[in-house]
């Protein structure tokens, strides 16, 4: 689908970036000033690369060994900047169909249907200047939607944004990332906004892409530490909803090998989810513990240790066919004489479930 | 007879007056519009030139101006013969010499506020506009022209006063012919010259006075609304 390709110095950054994404969301993930936004001005033609090549399904895009550089507006790519850049002068509903008058796309998507999907319809007759910061974002989404893209570019749509309007917003990126049947390239510095929307992702760190994968294999790469950033490192996982408990307000999730137990009704039963397990709210013990406030503990085997110099130490457990992620003190390791292949117990704190993932298969 | 009642050359002058302006306005307004656009977004060997050229009618002694046109647009000048000989378009001693010459010294003057208000549109949205499809022209009228518009009223003002009041380009260029150049400033310098004109000259210079003050209102407001305009939404 996208095809990235390039190297070469743009700016103060040396890039060296391949990578390659199906349909579905792809998540351009890295700190900030890895060269996220850069990367994509690049597929959006708004940045020339110094050499390589871009293809979008069967549309070259820039190759510089023939000398090809689509211009932006031929690209038909929509772009979400992060500072929503809508019209001032025009109204939401000129703003969105900006691309029908101006642009002379037209494509099959609807408009009330994309005024629904974003809850547009009491800011059709508002300016930009009159709208909140996640309206602006939605509005922009919405516009670049109704451009008849082959592909949607996010840069960090979240990213201006404080956390309520986060909040706000994120039900709706979750509809579209379903609904809106083009690929969409993903660019964000939060791993929890990546593992909750993506299928593959991308890392990129320096202008170059050390990985990219499905996203439940690259979380669980402990590698890949530095890019992914530490804090909120953690395994994805999935199961099905066996039960839920209105009286003690659980739901049961047989995860294959154990059943999960998470303090959320946001599932129904019979229900496929994802669920995001955090490294550091994971703990180990060689053998089951007693007295334990923790629900989750279940028995699993170590199929990796990092050797790194640091004072922790990040563990890959198996259990049947789902990998969880661990993140404890060397000295823990050394103390419970932890090794590759030895039964432990897996005791998990806290889990998240991915509401968007619900009802996939 | 009363002050306020205009003499028919008086009448004639400030007509003639409202002419040039309007013609030198017409023609040098969307020569500027693409001069301040080009200065605004453009950075390239000679922009300095360019600049300096746009600005140099408001420096150099307006004289010098209308010597420069004479000399160029003027019968035997190599632009002035050219243009009678092809097209029979002469400036020499004609009105549109006038608004030649009001037009050249009000370049300066309608360019720079609108160069400023095109600096103050953010570029980004120029790029916005073409990831939606819109050609560099289409992004340019529909985006950056509209939000620029209010400092292209106020330079297209500016500049039709400045027109209106235009003196020593003019009567170096196309001389004080009533009822073909002489506009009002040259109506009054002829008054002052005139041993009776004081009451006519009076007269003029209220006109003048009024027209100019009216000017400078009008783009004062205009420059405020671009204010509120564009500072109401930077994202």
């Amino acid at each position: 689908m996208l095809d990235v390709d390039i190297s070469g110095k743009v700016g103060e950054m040396d890039f060296q970036a391949r990578f390659e994404s199906e349909s579905g969301v792809t998540s351009l993930f890295g700190q900030s000033g890895a060269g996220k936004t850069t990367l994509t001005n690049m597929i959006a033609g708004l940045v020339r690369p110094a050499s390589g090549r871009i293809s979008l399904g069967g549309t070259v895009l820039f190759d510089s060994a023939k000398g090809t550089n689509l211009p932006v507006q031929q690209r038909r790519i929509g772009h979400v900047f992060q500072d929503a850049r809508l019209f001032p002068h025009l109204s939401v509903k000129s703003n969105l169909t900006y691309a029908r008058w101006a642009g002379r796309r037209s494509g099959d998507r609807n408009f009330t249907e994309v005024v629904e999907l974003l809850g547009l319809d009491t800011l059709l007759q508002r300016k930009p200047a009159t709208l909140s910061g996640g309206e602006k974002q939605r509005v922009a989404i919405g516009r670049a939607l109704l451009s008849d893209p082959r592909l949607l570019i996010m840069d960090e749509p979240l990213a201006s944004l404080d956390q309520a309007r986060r909040n706000d917003i994120l039900p709706y990126l979750d509809r579209l990332c379903v609904d809106a049947g083009i690929p969409i390239l993903y660019v964000s510095h939060s791993i929890e906004e990546v593992a909750r929307l993506s299928n593959t992702l991308v890392i990129l760190s320096d202008g170059r892409t050390p990985a990219f994968g499905p996203v439940a294999e690259m979380l669980t790469r402990t590698d890949l530490g530095r890019a992914t950033g530490r804090h909120e490192a953690g395994a994805l996982v999935h199961g099905k909803v066996t039960e839920v408990d209105e009286n003690w307000g659980l739901t049961f999730v047989d995860i294959g090998g154990a059943v999960l137990q998470i303090p959320d009704l946001a599932a129904r039963r019979g229900d496929t989810v994802r669920l995001r397990i955090r490294a550091r709210d994971v703990a180990l013990a060689s053998e089951p513990p007693k007295g334990l406030s923790i629900r989750n503990a279940f028995p699993a085997q170590i199929t990796s240790i990092s050797e790194e110099t640091g004072p922790y130490a990040e563990i890959l457990c198996a259990l049947e066919e789902q990998t969880i992620r661990a993140r404890i003190t060397r000295a823990s390791v050394a103390d419970l004489e932890l090794a590759v292949g030895k039964e432990v117990t897996v005791l998990v704190k806290s889990v998240a479930i991915d509401r968007r993932q619900r009802n996939l298969v | 007879m009363s002050f306020f009642n205009l003499q028919p050359d008086e009448w004639q002058a400030l007509l003639l007056t409202l002419r040039v302006a309007a013609a030198a306005l017409a023609v040098s307004l969307p020569l500027a519009i693409l001069v301040a656009y080009v200065l605004a977004r453009y950075r390239f060997p000679g922009h300095g030139v360019v600049n300096a050229l746009v600005h140099l009618p408001l420096v150099l002694p307006p004289v010098v101006t209308g010597y420069v046109l004479l000399l160029t647009f003027g019968r035997k000048g190599p632009v002035g013969a050219f243009l009678d000989d092809v097209f029979g378009i002469s400036f020499a001693f004609n009105w549109t010499g006038a608004a030649l010459a009001a037009g050249v010294m009000a370049f300066p003057l309608i360019v720079r506020p609108i160069r400023l208000s095109f600096e103050a549109v953010d570029p980004k949205l120029e790029e916005a506009a073409k990831s939606l499809g819109a050609h560099r022209l289409v992004s340019f009228l529909t985006v950056t022209l509209p939000l620029a518009l209010p400092g292209i009223l106020g330079g297209a003002i500016l500049g039709f006063a400045k027109a209106m009041g235009e003196f020593g380009a003019t009567i170096t260029f196309v001389s004080n012919i009533p009822g073909e150049t002489r506009t009002l400033a040259l109506a009054l310098y002829t008054a002052t010259q005139t041993p009776s004109g004081d009451l006519a000259a009076f007269r003029l210079t209220l006109i003048a006075a009024f027209v100019a003050f009216a000017a400078l209102i009008a783009s004062e407001l205009l420059a405020r609304r671009l204010k509120i305009r564009l500072g109401g939404d930077i994202a």
